[in-house]
């Protein structure tokens, strides 16, 4: 019981670094990306192989499976960052498509469907499993903290500032001065970067990566983890991917309790309250359940008799 | 004719007519981003359900293909207007990419609830079994020919409908430009409402003409998003003639593809097309305008 709480809090920080990533690029800079799972993968697969084949110690693969991410990631902004918004979306859905193909199909490479196994992980031979859990769970307890305090640091700084501004309006941000594309090619790379780092996180915790893992629902749980935290908010990101991974274990549960469903229509179902629970977010709490909170610049008191707005 | 050349041509035919077929769901997707201006992803679960409505017709009920299809029509497109009026008309005052996003999550909750009527296993339409047509070196199935027919009468029809008619012509005005027509007095709502079941209606009949090349489960619309989309991005989004030269060009260019690449790959030469065209000419070959 203690190792399912300890795995469940464990994925719960990987979705949170994910949350926390697509954040800088939805929350701040309001540019949509529908194929994250895919930056995901793209991390999982570099940090694995490098280990696996080439014999890179875990945090170098997790170094270059970050780094790689985000350059993959500036690319698919930059090719993107002067049209109009939904071509991003439909480049990002298509991208992630794409690496499941190739994932798929690259056998030579990536084992195809059957997955790459015997990924390393951090002591993994030496600790028992549960000593090996708890020292994982402070890994990405010490990672997830420290991309929530550069985050923050993002967040209150005059670069997130600027993509806040962008994401309000693009053409106020130019007039400004500032250099739009720039901008968010960059958030797009930070951000892509943080979901990369999430894959080689996961890909070394639970040593198995295949191309089935890496579906678009996934894309859907951490829009949810956004959301029911409160979009651009990033304490709220950290807590959104703990009230997912709650969630979708709960209906793990709950479902096979239903009577008269079996194991597809259970999964199906599932999958079915995700999407609607997205839906009707979206709809009535777009903002989120905990809203951004912008500094207030307090408005400048006007001596009485002087400057009265006439009426 | 010498090996290689009767290859290539044999693959020509074949990339014709999977880009004819192709056109059919890419008009639609095409025609509700002329009018509504926003990706709607969910045109990937009523290919689907168009493909599942023409099952239910043509292997439970008994129906020849024709009815089928036309069945697979009318029904995609009334769960597409159902859909949007129930979902995704309230995201749009929030901006294209809140309605993106809902319509993603709109086509994964359509695909489980097929997913928990019919379950995963994949099945096919009741079709003859019938020897191919030989014209030389070349060969062509006569179900090919006939998806080949119905594609091309559904895009006649179409492009009839918006030259000729009233509401046709009122359709284009509101895609070319939706406060001019609006002052004309042409109500929005019932174009976007004509437009979700013209578009939606085609997503579901190339879902079937799709699955009666193959066979059909929950993921047949998803599995195919990406070459809609590149045929739609490729001929210029938003341009339905635009979407036909699209759809052509991704289906000769992904058979051309398998001379030297497996077919497994075929759905990711669509994205190398969509990258190719946004970088070069992001307008896409003919343009944005409407028709």
């Amino acid at each position: 019981m203690e190792n399912y709480v300890i795995a469940m809090a464990v994925s719960a920080g990987i979705y949170a670094l994910m949350a926390l990533g697509v954040n800088v690029i939805w929350g701040m800079a309001g540019m949509v990306n529908l194929g994250l799972v895919g930056f995901f993968a793209v991390g999982a697969y570099v940090s694995a192989l490098l280990t696996l084949k080439l014999g890179l110690p875990i945090a170098a693969g997790m170094g270059a499976g970050a780094l790689a991410t985000s350059l993959v990631g500036a690319l698919v902004a930059l090719i993107t960052v002067r049209l109009r918004g939904d071509y991003l979306a439909i480049v990002t859905l298509g991208f992630a498509e794409t690496i499941r193909i190739v994932a798929s199909n690259t056998i030579w490479l990536t084992n195809g469907t059957d997955g790459i196994s015997g990924i390393a992980g951090p002591y993994r031979g030496t600790l028992s499993p549960e000593a090996f859990n708890l020292l994982y769970l402070a890994i990405v307890g010490t990672i997830v903290t420290v991309a929530y305090l550069l985050a923050e640091r993002l967040r209150a700084s005059p670069f997130g500032r600027v993509l806040r501004a962008i994401r309000d309006d693009e053409q106020v941000a130019a007039v400004a001065g500032k250099h739009v594309a720039l901008f968010k090619v960059k958030a797009f790379a930070i951000g892509a970067g943080a979901l990369g780092l999430a894959g080689a996180l996961y890909a070394h915790y639970t040593s198995y990566i295949a191309p089935d893992i890496f579906v678009p629902l996934l894309t859907l749980y951490i829009k949810l983890a956004l959301l029911a935290g409160g979009l651009g908010n990033n304490r709220g990101a950290i807590i959104g991917a703990f009230a997912i991974v709650f969630l979708l274990e709960s209906t793990r549960f709950a479902i096979p309790l239903v009577p008269g469903v079996s194991a597809v229509q259970g999964a199906a179902l599932r999958e079915l309250l995700i999407a609607a629970l997205l839906i009707v977010l979206l709809r009535y709490r777009p903002q989120g359940l905990v809203p951004e909170q912008l500094r207030q610049i307090p408005a400048r008191a006007v001596p009485p008799g002087r400057y009265q707005p006439t009426a | 004719m010498p090996p290689l050349l009767a290859e290539i041509a044999q693959l020509v035919v074949n990339g014709v007519m999977a880009g004819t077929i192709l056109a059919v769901p890419a008009i639609g997707l095409t025609a509700i981003y002329a009018v509504l201006r926003f990706p709607n992803f969910a045109l990937a679960s009523h290919a689907t359900i168009g493909a599942f409505a023409g099952y239910i017709a043509n292997v439970k009920l008994g129906l020849p293909i024709l009815p089928s299809v036309g069945l697979a029509f009318l029904v995609a497109g009334a769960v597409g207007v159902a859909t949007d009026e129930v979902v995704l008309k309230q995201f749009r005052p929030a901006g294209f990419i809140t309605t993106a996003i809902a319509s993603i999550a709109l086509t994964i909750a359509l695909e489980n609830i097929v997913r928990f009527a019919f379950g995963n296993e994949l099945r096919g339409y009741a079709l003859p079994i019938e020897r191919d047509w030989r014209f030389g070196s070349i060969r062509v199935g006569p179900q090919q020919v006939q998806n080949l027919a119905v594609a091309a009468a559904a895009m006649v029809m179409l492009f009839s409908f918006l030259a000729f008619t009233r509401t046709g012509k009122a359709m284009r005005a509101v895609a070319d430009n939706p406060m001019l027509a609006s002052i004309k007095g042409i109500n929005a709502d019932m174009i976007s409402r004509l437009v979700n079941f013209v578009g939606m209606g085609l997503a579901g009949l190339g879902g079937m003409l799709i699955g009666l090349d193959t066979t059909i489960d929950p993921l047949t619309g998803f599995r195919s998003i990406l070459s809609v989309f590149a045929a739609a991005v490729v001929g210029g989004l938003g341009s339905i003639p635009g979407a036909v030269v699209g759809a052509l060009t991704v289906g000769v260019g992904e058979e051309l593809c398998l001379l030297f690449l497996s077919p497994d790959y075929r759905s990711a030469v669509g994205f190398v097309a969509i990258l190719l065209v946004l970088t070069l000419r992001p307008r896409g070959i003919l343009g944005q305008r409407a028709y």
